[in-house]
């Protein structure tokens, strides 16, 4: 396994890249752990796959370094590196058995059969494909396929890391947890370097320890599930992860408060005071269900108009207008919708402040 | 106008894609169609907008059959999944073209496709072509020539099933608002049981090609007559715990035993279905009355804004959701507990005998 570093990468497909436009990673400098679980997570176009490929060296960028286990890999193909990869559609000889395509980059690569058949066992069992072993590949369904497919990343002791590019697209919905499951059992058994790419955010934030985002070229947060959801990095981070997204009002501060025309929020002491110091387009960003909504008048509570209710069972959705501003607000089943107005109040602790885009933090 | 279905079939060789379905629909009523794949939402769409005849049966609209009328001579109107639009048309004329072919005067398309464009968000679009547009804004087109006809009848067809679910969402809600306003027989259909409950309105809950449930839709989901139903209508899966109830006392698992008391208190004696919709579980305990299951995490699902975890007990998979972002380690031991206020109980048969009261859900 390797630890993997990309070392003041950028790629533009242009031949004579003028500006930041033109780049379709713009600067990635980061490491990958030796057997972290990482997801890479963007829509579509944010330059993900363009990453995977210079971190697989299907692509080699038009600047910056790859290194594995600090030995310069930047010029070596994909074959040169030990990577397996899984992709959207399972790849496998389908006319041989379950067990030859398991021992494929085995016997290529000339290990002897007794090691072959111990090593195949061994994936099998993993992914409890063991009563499929002498079957043909062609009739299983996709989940199975979709196992083979990984088990072959499995069985070579060597593999650097295994990269994944949304390997879940063509499984059945109800069985996707299940090889979510598979995934991270694998992990926590095998410590393997695992690197997860999808759009789907179940997917990434399931999968990873860390995960990084990424926007328009850029890896604009790396952390946890719960420091994207509680601390996002970037206005993108907060509209990307969570269902609805992040509320964002543009504001102005004074001293302790944030001013929203008309209506104050306060914000906590270390906010305020790097607010002071910074210069830029400002902003208030508040998760929907972090604010709190009450149908009597409140302390700090700030009047809103309720425009509409959507109920989906476990919790409502309300759209609220405050200040002349359209705000999303997220309540439990069982709390009462109040029928016209409402007051909003904004907890210090999840009141975040954003300036040109970017959260102020320490 | 008033749609009704009378003993409607329809048979695809030998497979019975619907059965005896029996339906009647009133003008400015919302209607969603709830089913997995496969469960015939598609094919009763087919017949109502007249584009499949069905085997058996009759559609009467206004009490006059019109079973065999050409689609094109119904007042109505459907939006596909896929996003379908003229391909070498603009915009504007895309959403003009059903009333271009109906004859209506220049100035009047004209106003109704501005106004029609400016509610669905696309009226600064109105010169582009279609590929040149995102997803999002290709279904909105769909939509958009589908509202401007104002046909009596308005069917879609998941229509938003194939987008980014960040383009759902605004989308979802701006349907909602837009269909309050309109006169016309709305009728939508979903797999996802919180697509139905923000649409409202009634439901018709379809398997397998038959009706099993209709009603307004919250009734519906608060009191599923059977366990399909119950499926269906809870996603993530409802938990489902088989207990054998014997004097005032519920046994489920090798040693968990719990007192009935509410709307549970009169369960004749004998084995049951319990069934708990999964944010109705929770990892702490809420109340003294709490029954508890001790288990181990076997995944922690998360989608953005909550937490799903997986367990097993008892032969039953258990899926608890805890709003927000949490961590939880495969393997680590864990305690469910369940408030016995929020058990549905459904009999041997899978009939449901007792909902919880929803004034102690705080609906």
């Amino acid at each position: 396994m390797a630890h993997i570093e990309l070392n003041e990468i950028a790629h533009s497909y242009n031949k004579n890249p003028k500006d930041d436009s033109d780049y379709a990673l713009k600067h990635i400098h980061n490491e990958w752990k030796d057997g972290g679980a990482y997801a890479l997570l963007g829509p579509s176009g944010c330059g993900k796959t363009t990453l995977l490929n210079v971190i697989s060296g299907l692509l080699t960028p038009s600047q910056g370094r790859v290194l594995y286990d600090g030995k310069d890999v930047t010029d070596l193909p994909p074959e040169k590196r030990n990577i397996a990869q899984v992709f959207q559609f399972p790849v496998l000889y389908d006319t041989m058995s379950v067990f030859n395509n398991l021992a494929f980059p085995l016997r290529n690569r000339g290990i002897q059969e007794s090691e072959v058949k111990k090593r195949v066992m061994e994936v099998a069992e993993i992914l409890d494909l063991t009563p499929y072993l002498n079957r043909r590949a062609a009739g299983l369904a996709a989940d199975a396929k979709q196992k083979i497919s990984l088990g072959r990343g499995l069985v070579r002791s060597d593999v650097a890391a295994i990269l994944f590019d949304e390997p879940l697209t063509v499984i059945d919905p109800h069985l996707k947890w299940q090889l979510r499951h598979k995934l991270k059992e694998v992990h926590e058994q095998l410590k393997l370097t695992l690197i997860y790419v999808t759009h789907d955010q179940v997917e990434a934030l399931t999968f990873a320890d860390q995960v990084l985002v990424m926007y328009e070229g850029e890896l604009v947060q790396i952390g946890t599930p719960q420091e994207l959801f509680e601390n996002p990095k970037h206005k993108f981070v907060g509209f990307f992860i969570g269902s609805p997204g992040m509320n964002f009002l543009a504001c102005t501060v004074d001293g302790n408060t944030a001013r929203v025309d008309g209506a104050g929020i306060l914000l906590d002491d270390d906010t305020a005071a790097l607010a002071q110091k910074a210069q830029g387009k400002m902003e208030i960003g508040i998760r929907p269900m972090h604010l709190e909504v009450h149908a009597e008048s409140v302390k700090g509570g700030i009047p809103a108009t309720v425009k509409s209710v959507q109920d989906q069972g476990s919790f409502k959705i309300l759209t609220v207008n405050m200040a002349g501003h359209t705000l999303r607000t997220r309540m439990p089943e069982g709390q009462a919708v109040p029928p016209n107005e409402a007051w909003l109040r904004f907890p210090k602790r999840w009141a975040k402040l954003f300036v040109d885009g970017r959260l102020v933090n320490k | 106008m008033g749609l009704s279905l009378q003993n409607i079939n329809k048979m695809v060789g030998q497979e019975i894609h619907l059965e005896n379905i029996n339906l009647e629909f009133e003008s400015g009523s919302r209607n969603v169609l709830l089913g997995r794949t496969l469960a015939g939402k598609t094919s009763l769409l087919r017949i109502m907008a007249g584009i499949d005849r069905p085997s058996h049966g009759k559609i009467l609209i206004d009490g006059e059959d019109t079973t065999g009328v050409w689609v094109r001579k119904r007042s109505v109107a459907m939006v596909y999944q896929q996003f379908i639009n003229y391909p070498s048309l603009t915009v504007y004329k895309n959403i003009a073209s059903p009333l271009k072919v109906s004859g209506v005067p220049k100035p009047e398309i004209d106003r109704r496709v501005r106004e029609t464009s400016k509610m669905l968000h696309i009226d600064d679009l109105l010169d582009r072509l279609p590929a040149e547009l995102s997803g999002g804004q290709q279904q909105r087109i769909a939509i958009a020539r589908a509202l401007v006809k104002d046909a009596q009848l308005l069917l879609l067809d998941e229509p938003l099933v194939n987008l980014d679910y960040k383009l759902r969402e605004d989308l979802r809600i701006e349907l909602q608002e837009i269909f309050e306003r309109r006169e016309a027989i709305v009728v939508y259909t979903t797999t996802e049981p919180a697509e139905a409950l923000m649409l409202g309105g009634n439901v018709v809950v379809l398997d397998e090609g038959r009706v099993l449930q209709t009603g307004a839709t919250p009734d519906v989901y608060h009191n599923p007559a059977n366990t399909k139903v119950a499926e269906v209508f809870s996603d993530p899966p409802i938990n489902y715990l088989h207990c054998t109830v014997e004097g005032q006392t519920a046994r489920m698992g090798e040693n968990i035993e719990f007192p009935l008391t509410n709307h549970l208190q009169s369960l004749p004696a004998g084995q049951y279905t319990f069934g708990v919709r999964s944010h109705h579980l929770s990892l702490n305990r809420t109340s003294t009355d709490d029954t508890e299951i001790r288990t181990k995490v076997q995944l922690a699902e998360i989608n953005g804004s909550e937490t799903f975890i997986h367990a097993n007990y008892d032969n039953s998979r258990l899926v608890v959701q805890k709003d927000g972002v949490h961590p939880h380690r495969m393997g680590t031991e864990i305690s469910i507990y369940i408030h016995p206020s929020c058990i549905f109980a459904f009999d041997a048969a899978g009939v449901l005998v007792a909902s919880p009261a929803l004034n102690r859900l705080g609906v």
